[in-house]
């Protein structure tokens, strides 16, 4: 148990896939001016990656290590992803339309997200098992959730703030991203 | 080699299988022409129609919810795209403009205490400070930088300032603002709106019956927008030509100059100016006018009421016929008013306008004799009667019916009329202490009248006349009888009228006017030998055209003959009839009846689209002082003395009927407009602004350096 424990605090907070490993910064500066889109990113973020950590995971033990062509495993993942996301919205749009709409075009934005891919990847370099890889996506997932939902918490302050003009917009961003970044820094050694 | 190549080929063709089965699979209906319609838009994502980005507008236009016109950015090449592809006709959409009304000036600095946040929600929020305006603009500018279109940006002033070309009426700057400075309007709302308490109304606001927005318009005047001043003063007044000439400017009461003893701001020097300018246009300035409503309104009499109503119902797009019982258009405005004061060129031009806009205009029908109310109805779906108040009345002595004695209005308007009247060498007695009595006496004059004498009851000071017309006839040599009141009038044994007699008079307790009564005094009887005597002491409504049978309609009249009506609404007891003007008031100013007008054109446009025409819960009640705004002290404004009205040379003046006050040039009427002090109902230091001006500071420097001074 303590190992699980273990591995969601190390992903949610010393790991932050975000502010660690600085995957995925591209919805982190995209969609993170508004505190509501924020928190529908990490919830299809949340949705999408504990799903694709699953499939990969099948896929890598099942398909590639047999046939002893990891190295293809990259290009393989991305793939599975992009048709993951592609089914699972199609999949959305006709049997539950409400979590389709609610997810809107944060869907199709997660094809092209490498956290998702990112931590498929580490999922096999750690050579978790299924139930970790499943425990680690979900932890990592909401790891991205809160760095996000902070980040614009934070940049929804800068609208009513005064910021010298050359620092506005993603300048004043990416400034305060490093500082996150730092502070996130404090968890190191924790665990 | 061969495993990987393979390997990768499989995943890529299961994926595919998975996906064209799951496209089968969970296959839904969509619409095409949302597509199409999306594509149709201009992507903004502005938010302006209330949906929540383009693809939510497109697909509510197909599904039916919002109209073809939905998408407010797009413009009428939008609406039509839209229109082709769901194959259905453009309809009319008013176009929306945001428009600020906060007059700003330097109020920010005195009332506010910034703390560092540069956003006015956050400053509305924080209360960080001395905040006392609740109305006014704080300039920190969150609508110009929230604006999708940049069709805002911050003028010197420190107030946005709207760029009609960019501006769609999106409605971004008015869901932002803290205070509602900012609002999206059209043109019907413009036209309709009435004052409200919780808007900056500075005193000459309060006061003006017509409710124009003065400083506004001399501000447009002293910055060389000389359109956008026509423009403003249009929405509440159509008649700026006239106003500007013989308003008797009840605002200028209100000027706080008056406070420190200094002359109040010359409205209507400033207000002649740009109406002079637009009549001397090569083209004249277009005026909206919506699209056919094919309502129809009639309107019984040409005068100022009418015509004030037939310029915005028409504006609002009802189709409206003016009948007036005299031979050309203008009522009390062409027979009341002389030439001298009003030049009839200027008159019909001002009509002319009303004309153009598609008015119809009949005349010598007369109400109840050639038009009756009942025919009326046949043909119309909704009545103004503006009749109003020609008869005069009676001196009440001796002698009334003799030869030589004529009656105010009637003398006037004899001359308009083309009757000739042969005043030359006579001595003209005229009594009454209001504007017909100075009308009267200094149309006497110009007649050939060689004496002409004013008779009034109480003194100079209670005459209810324009101060500037009083003065005129003094400077024409116009005789003052004052403190004398008629009791007979002799005449020969021809029934020829040669003498009057009046008793002497003096001032006693305050009556219900306010006025000093005047009281008798003893054996005071005095006997001044006179060939005419014009008797100008008040008027009020014909009730010729009343008729029983009206009466038990539920058209009543009060016993003054002015008709019964809701004192909001104007509507009469029966519900499609309206009425304004001195019929409904009883003898008022010009610019009560142009009020009235409008107030009735309101009423007519809400009762003809089947609305109710109680007007909103706040409406200012004028006009009427507001309490504090006559408390606050002015501080360091110094006096200056208003700039002279140029005026034709009295020796030349008095002997023919051209206009006396002569045209005004850019400078002096700059130089007038630079005194208006802006005032607000709350804010009163605009004048600190030309202090921080003369340090070579702008509002901007202002609100910088204070901002850098500011802790956080």
């Amino acid at each position: 148990m303590d190992h699980y424990f273990e591995l969601i605090i190390a992903a949610i907070f010393i790991n932050n896939i975000l502010l660690a490993k600085f995957l995925g910064c591209c919805p982190f500066l995209g969609v993170s001016k508004k505190m509501d889109t924020a928190v529908g990113m990490s919830a299809a973020v949340v949705f999408v990656l504990t799903l694709a950590g699953v499939i990969t995971w099948v896929v890598s033990r099942y398909v590639l290590v047999p046939y002893n062509i990891s190295y293809i495993r990259t290009l393989a993942f991305i793939l599975v992803i992009a048709t993951l996301v592609q089914f699972v919205e199609l999949f959305l749009r006709k049997s539950i339309p409400v979590l389709y709409k609610s997810l809107g075009i944060f869907l199709p934005l997660i094809t092209t997200n490498c956290a998702v891919l990112g931590t498929a990847i580490i999922n096999i370099q750690e050579d978790y098992s299924l139930l970790e890889t499943i425990v680690f996506s979900v932890a990592s997932a909401v790891g991205f959730g809160l760095a996000l939902v902070l980040f614009a918490g934070i940049r929804e302050r800068f609208e009513i703030t005064r910021i010298p003009k050359a620092l506005e917009g993603t300048g004043i961003g990416l400034v305060t991203a490093g500082l996150m970044a730092l502070s996130f820094f404090a968890f190191k050694g924790m665990v | 080699m061969l495993v990987p190549s393979i390997v990768m080929l499989g995943v890529g063709f299961s994926a595919s299988v998975v996906l064209a089965v799951a496209a089968k699979v969970f296959h839904v209906d969509i619409d095409p022409r949302i597509t199409e319609v999306e594509d149709a838009l201009p992507g903004a994502n502005c938010g302006g129609c209330g949906y929540t980005g383009c693809s939510a507008c497109a697909e509510a236009i197909v599904e039916g919810k919002a109209p073809v016109n939905a998408c407010i950015a797009g413009g009428d090449s939008v609406t039509a795209a839209v229109a082709r592809v769901m194959g259905g006709a453009v309809g009319f959409s008013e176009p929306k403009l945001a428009s600020h009304y906060c007059e700003g000036g330097y109020r920010a600095i005195t009332k506010y205490h910034y703390e560092g946040a540069f956003d006015c929600r956050a400053m509305a929020a924080m209360h960080g400070g001395d905040l006392v305006c609740s109305v006014g603009c704080l300039s920190l500018g969150t609508c110009v930088r929230n604006c999708p279109f940049d069709a805002l940006k911050m003028n010197e002033d420190g107030v946005p300032e709207v760029i009609p070309d960019k501006c769609v009426g999106c409605g971004t700057c008015e869901k932002i603002c803290p205070t509602g400075v900012i609002k999206i309007y059209t043109v019907t709302q413009r036209l309709l709106h009435f004052n409200n308490e919780n808007e900056c109304l500075p005193p000459c606001r309060q006061l003006c019956p017509a409710q124009i927005d003065i400083p506004g318009y001399i501000q447009y005047a002293k910055e060389g927008k000389y359109a956008e001043a026509v423009e403003l003063i249009k929405e509440r007044n159509p008649l700026p030509l006239i106003c500007g000439r013989v308003c008797p400017a009840p605002c200028e009461v209100g000027c706080r100059r008056v406070a420190i003893e200094d002359e109040p701001v010359h409205h209507n020097y400033i207000k002649r100016f740009i109406a002079d300018w637009e009549m001397n246009l090569d083209e004249p300035l277009k005026e909206a006018v919506l699209p056919d409503t094919g309502k129809k309104v009639a309107i019984i009499g040409g005068g100022p009421c009418g015509l004030s109503a037939a310029y915005y119902l028409r504006r609002l797009g009802h189709d409206v016929t003016i009948f007036d019982s005299k031979p050309e258009m203008g009522g009390m405005l062409r027979y009341g008013i002389p030439e001298y004061r009003l030049p009839k060129k200027v008159l019909n031009f001002e009509i002319a306008q009303i004309e153009k806009l598609g008015v119809e205009m009949v005349v010598d029908k007369e109400f109840g004799k050639d038009i009756t109310l009942e025919g009326l109805e046949d043909d119309f779906d909704s009545v103004l009667i503006a009749l109003g108040a020609w008869d005069n009345t009676s001196l009440r002595c001796e002698g009334e019916d003799l030869e030589g004695v004529w009656k105010g209005t009637e003398f006037l308007q004899k001359r308009e009329l083309g009757i000739e009247v042969d005043l030359q060498g006579k001595t003209v007695a005229v009594v009454g202490g209001g504007n017909t009595a100075m009308d009267a006496c200094r149309s006497a004059l110009r007649q050939g009248a060689k004496e002409v004498t004013l008779l009034y009851r109480r003194t100079r000071n209670e005459m209810p006349a324009n101060e500037v017309e009083i003065i005129a006839s003094e400077h024409e040599g116009i005789k003052y009888e004052l403190l004398a009141a008629p009791t007979r009038l002799i005449g020969d044994e021809n029934g020829v009228l040669k003498q009057i007699e009046f008793l002497k008079m003096e001032l006693g307790e305050p009556d219900e006017s306010g006025r000093r009564r005047p009281v008798p005094i003893k054996d005071s009887e005095t006997i001044m030998d006179v060939d005419v005597v014009i008797a100008a002491i008040g008027q009020r409504p014909l009730t010729d055209w009343y008729t029983d049978e009206l009466k038990e309609r539920g058209l009543e009249l009060t016993r003054w003959n002015t008709i019964v009506a809701d004192e909001e609404t104007l509507q009469s007891g029966i519900p499609h009839v309206f009425t304004g003007g001195d019929i409904w008031s009883g003898p008022a100013l010009l610019i009560d009846a142009v009020g009235t007008g409008r107030r009735a054109a309101r009423s007519i446009h809400l009762y003809l689209n089947g609305k109710p025409l109680d007007h909103p819960v706040g409406t200012f009640k004028g006009p009427q002082r507001v309490s504090e705004s006559g408390e606050v002290p002015l501080q360091g404004v110094a006096r200056k003395p208003k700039v002279p009205q140029p005026e034709l040379p009295v020796a030349e003046r008095i002997k023919t009927f051209d206009e006396v006050d002569l045209a005004v040039t850019p400078e002096l009427m700059r130089t007038e407009a630079d005194r208006c002090m802006r005032c607000g109902t709350l804010c009163y230091f605009s004048d600190t602004q030309k202090e921080s001006r003369s340090n070579g500071k702008s509002m901007k420097d202002k609100v910088e350096e204070l901002l850098e001074n500011s802790p956080a």
